[in-house]
């Protein structure tokens, strides 16, 4: 028996030039940070303030960090793929052969999906929805550097698979028999599995985190209808997290069982059943949609309510609709595949259901039209990016009311049609989203905000350049063009494939754009400064505090009395009314601890040895592991008080916090 | 007195509405937290259970339910467990009133019954991979083997997890946060009694009737 089980030098791919030269840049980057920051001496404060730290809005960053840099890794995908399809047609074979192409195509959806959208959407409710609520920190913040570092563990395994071995060809939805041992011999399906099984459970604590944070521990007066519409869309997402991830968990834990121990879930031989893994996958992943984009429209509401200097339109029918779309999304996951064998009348039924769900979602966006109606619109960065959703997500909404009729979808299922809608409405849906949000809490998390030409002119180029990439993919979808395809024999669709890697090249423009807009941002900072802790005129709680906001968060928690609750503090200063003098008491937060980073280091040791069937390895893994929860169960002091006059310190010298 | 008059007493302003409150106290956090993973859990579990519903006639040629299931064995092990949920029952209650040398002796009872459970199963599980019904011969075994066998890797857990809350209440003593475990802890163990019902039901009783 070999030491290192299936790994050898075999394992990186030195025949490889555009493989070992995308290894080679990573290398090189990590290393230089990581040299830049021990040079610089940066490192004990990194360790002290951010590693260790269980400051939500601290782990929020660095969830959005995360996201961000994934963002690079899966966008460059996307440029080989639009780059190789532009090529390829007629008998040329393009630059990237068969076997790679097939791995950059599963590794680009795995990244966006998981590693890119999953990441800023819970990087965002981190860092807003506890100040939204008036309180301290979630429910569980050790829990919370948990999740951040077992998702950070996914995203290491995964760019690992780039250096040492390869990533799975299957998709990104693995589907079996293809995903089996007999048909995927490699590691590749192996890396996938167990860097979702990893980055999963992360995910699942975030979800029981922040449902028992918005449950359960809200400032004094925020009942249900008082709160946020961006909290209860984090509720619903957080909610369909805990009732679904545990589904994606026990699916990939029975594919890995039939690939390392021989078992018969979905194998073709032996009984196994192999559209139960489809439907098992879908009633995770339908959902999973609708967890990325619910945060999105939280966002897209307080944006366009802060912006146009009104109450949200309808906030009782936003909240309902919300609540319905998480309910319905449960129903609908048997639209992902029509054509695998179904009955005619169960198509229909899920059918019906999934252009039911669209009723939810144009209430929503008649609230939003009928917020900015009548109201006094400041047309800054993050209404573009709202606008700019508005606009796109419609007609991505409406391909895919045209996708829900079981009889169209026979006749494009599997084509760029399918390819084209999805992107249309994840991409304005989730990413524009993002983005707004991103530029919306940025001061918050920062204290200063994000230079505007810069971020006007990103906008611009996403915008341009999305259309560009995806409309010509519905014209060569409805002349039969299917995806995933390495290279193609009919020259007509070429011209539209040029036109959609022109479109890349413009959403590429507008990446440089948002990297440019951070370095001007930052070396600007104090021209930018945000010292009212309220940059936009906003209404909810979390533009109360000062920007920054310090550890505690509030000095004294915020008494709510209706919705739109530092709106109303605003206004009641106003009126002259006298603010009351505030009574410090010392406060307690939680002590910081490395015990999810320590724990994110065995879990990629877990992670690695299991994909490389280095069984003494993964023994190691697991006990240290079990010794870093020992330590940290047995620890004495967990909590540190920060004394009351370091917090009437901090209020002297923020006066901006209204006081009531 | 009864529980009405008791109400009666109450001032009104006691009924103010809980989002008036404002934060809710630690231990109720940490329970709902908690309820909150095992609803998550249970989910896991329907997937599984899902799984084994939609192959337990996959049996490819190999043996079936009635021929492999011994229902005195399974009947011994419900009997493990349901007691062990009640020595857990008087465990917390010991634990509620103080009484360590109590707290020990109902937690080293309710030890012994889950591993005297999971000592049954291993033997089930050894006689029928002896006999040839491993989880490779079939769809059905594949499924029944990650069924039972994730349950009792869950009491497997709760066991470890026993052992290193009595080391907490040694060392550590009664405290909030060795209470909070200890409440958790009785949740899961209570949980998987829960699952067992569901499991004995459906794989144990419907099995040998097909």
């Amino acid at each position: 028996m070999n030491l290192f089980g299936k790994l050898s030098w075999d394992a990186i791919p030195f025949d490889q030039p555009i493989v070992m030269g995308a290894s080679g840049g990573m290398i090189l980057g990590i290393v230089s940070v990581l040299g830049w920051v021990t040079l610089k001496g940066y490192v004990p404060y990194l360790w002290r303030e951010w590693l260790t730290s269980v400051d939500h809005k601290r782990i929020g960053v660095m969830y959005i960090v995360l996201g961000l840099l994934m963002l690079l890794r899966g966008f460059s995908d996307a440029i080989m793929m639009r780059a190789q399809q532009a090529v390829a047609a007629g008998g040329a074979q393009g630059y990237l052969p068969p076997e790679h192409f097939d791995q950059i195509f599963s590794a680009h959806g795995t990244i966006m999906i998981f590693f890119v959208a999953m990441p800023l959407v819970i990087g965002l409710m981190n860092l807003a929805v506890p100040l939204q609520l008036g309180i301290r920190d979630v429910a569980f913040p050790t829990l919370n550097a948990v999740s951040l570092w077992l998702t950070a563990s996914g995203i290491l395994l995964t760019n690992v698979s780039l250096v040492v071995g390869e990533f799975a060809r299957t998709g990104w939805v693995a589907y079996p028999p293809l995903s089996e041992l007999q048909f995927s011999p490699g590691v590749g399906v192996d890396y996938y599995l167990w860097s979702l099984q990893i980055s999963g459970v992360g995910t699942l604590l975030t979800g029981i985190n922040f449902v028992t944070t918005i449950l359960k521990i809200r400032a004094p007066g925020m009942s249900y209808m008082r709160m946020p519409v961006f909290c209860w869309t984090a509720l619903a997402a957080n909610l369909m997290i805990v009732a679904v991830f545990p589904i994606l968990t026990a699916t990939f834990a029975m594919l890995l069982l039939d690939r390392y121990l021989g078992f018969h879930f979905f194998s073709v031989d032996a009984g196994g059943n192999a559209m139960m893994y489809v439907n098992l996958f879908w009633m995770w992943g339908h959902p999973e949609v609708y967890i990325l984009v619910l945060p999105a429209f939280g966002i897209f509401s307080e944006v366009s309510a802060t912006f146009s200097g009104k109450p949200l339109f309808g906030y009782r029918s936003m909240v309902a609709a919300t609540m319905v779309i998480c309910v319905l999304s449960l129903m609908v996951w048997l639209h992902h595949f029509f054509t695998m064998g179904a009955s005619a009348n169960v198509n229909a039924v899920f059918g019906m259901t999934s252009m039911i769900i669209g009723v939810p979602t144009g209430v929503k966006i008649f609230n939003w039209l009928f917020t900015m109606y009548g109201g006094r619109v400041r047309f800054a960065v993050p209404v573009l990016w709202t606008i700019g959703f508005m606009v796109t997500f419609v007609l991505g909404g409406l391909t895919g009311v045209l996708l829900a009729v079981p009889a169209v979808d026979w006749q494009v299922h599997n084509s760029a049609f399918l390819v084209a809608h999805f992107h249309h409405v994840i991409i304005p849906g989730v990413i524009f989203g993002v983005f707004a949000g991103y530029i919306y809490w940025f001061p918050k998390a920062f204290g200063f905000t994000l230079d505007e030409r810069w971020g006007r002119r990103a906008f611009w180029c996403w915008f341009i350049g999305f259309h560009l990439a995806f409309m010509p993919l519905y014209v060569t979808g409805l002349m039969g063009m299917t995806r995933r395809l390495q290279h193609y024999d009919v020259v007509s669709w070429q011209p539209w494939l040029l036109v959609a890697a022109a479109g890349v090249a413009v959403i590429f423009a507008g990446i440089a754009c948002q990297v440019v807009q951070l370095v001007v941002s930052i070396r600007a900072r104090e021209e930018l400064r945000d010292v009212t802790g309220d940059p936009w005129n906003g209404r909810t709680l979390e533009w109360s505090t000062a920007s920054p906001a310090p550890a505690w968060n509030y000095a004294v928690l915020p008494r709510v009395t209706g919705l739109d609750a530092f709106w109303a503090q605003k206004a009641r200063a106003k009126q002259g009314q006298p603010a009351q003098a505030r009574k410090y008491a010392p406060i307690e937060v939680p002590k910081n601890t490395p015990t999810g980073f320590v724990n994110a280091f065995f879990a990629v040791v877990i992670g690695f040895a299991l994909i490389w069937h280095i069984w003494w390895m993964a023994a190691l893994g697991a006990f240290g592991a079990f010794v870093t929860f020992l330590a940290f169960a047995f620890r004495q002091q967990e909590e540190v008080e920060i004394p009351a006059e370091t917090i009437a310190q901090f209020d002297r010298a923020h006066p901006a916090e209204v006081a009531l | 007195m009864n529980v009405a008059v008791a109400v009666y007493d109450v001032k009104q302003d006691a009924f103010a509405p809980a989002s008036e409150a404002g934060p809710a106290p630690k231990r109720v956090v940490v329970g709902f937290g908690f309820w909150v993973f095992l609803l998550s859990d249970i989910v896991m579990f329907s997937a599984l259970f899902a799984a084994y519903a939609v192959l337990v006639h996959a049996t490819a040629g190999g043996p079936a339910g009635p021929q492999l299931f011994n229902q005195v064995s399974v009947a011994i092990q419900t009997a493990c467990l349901l007691a062990s949920s009640y020595t857990c029952g008087l465990m917390s209650l010991s634990v509620n009133s103080r009484r360590r040398t109590a707290t020990y002796g109902f937690a080293l009872v309710t030890f012994v019954l889950g591993a005297a459970f999971l000592a049954l199963e291993i033997r089930e599980f050894a006689g029928m991979i002896a006999r040839g019904a491993t989880p490779q011969t079939s769809a059905f075994l594949s499924a029944f083997f990650t069924l039972v066998g994730c349950h009792g890797l869950h009491v497997t857990a709760g066991l470890i997890w026993l052992a290193v809350m009595m080391a907490q209440v040694a060392i550590k003593g009664f405290r909030p946060t060795v209470d909070r475990r200890l409440l958790c802890f009785a949740l899961f163990w209570h949980a998987l009694d829960i699952i067992w019902v569901w499991l004995f039901t459906a794989v144990y009783l419907m099995g040998v009737h097909p």
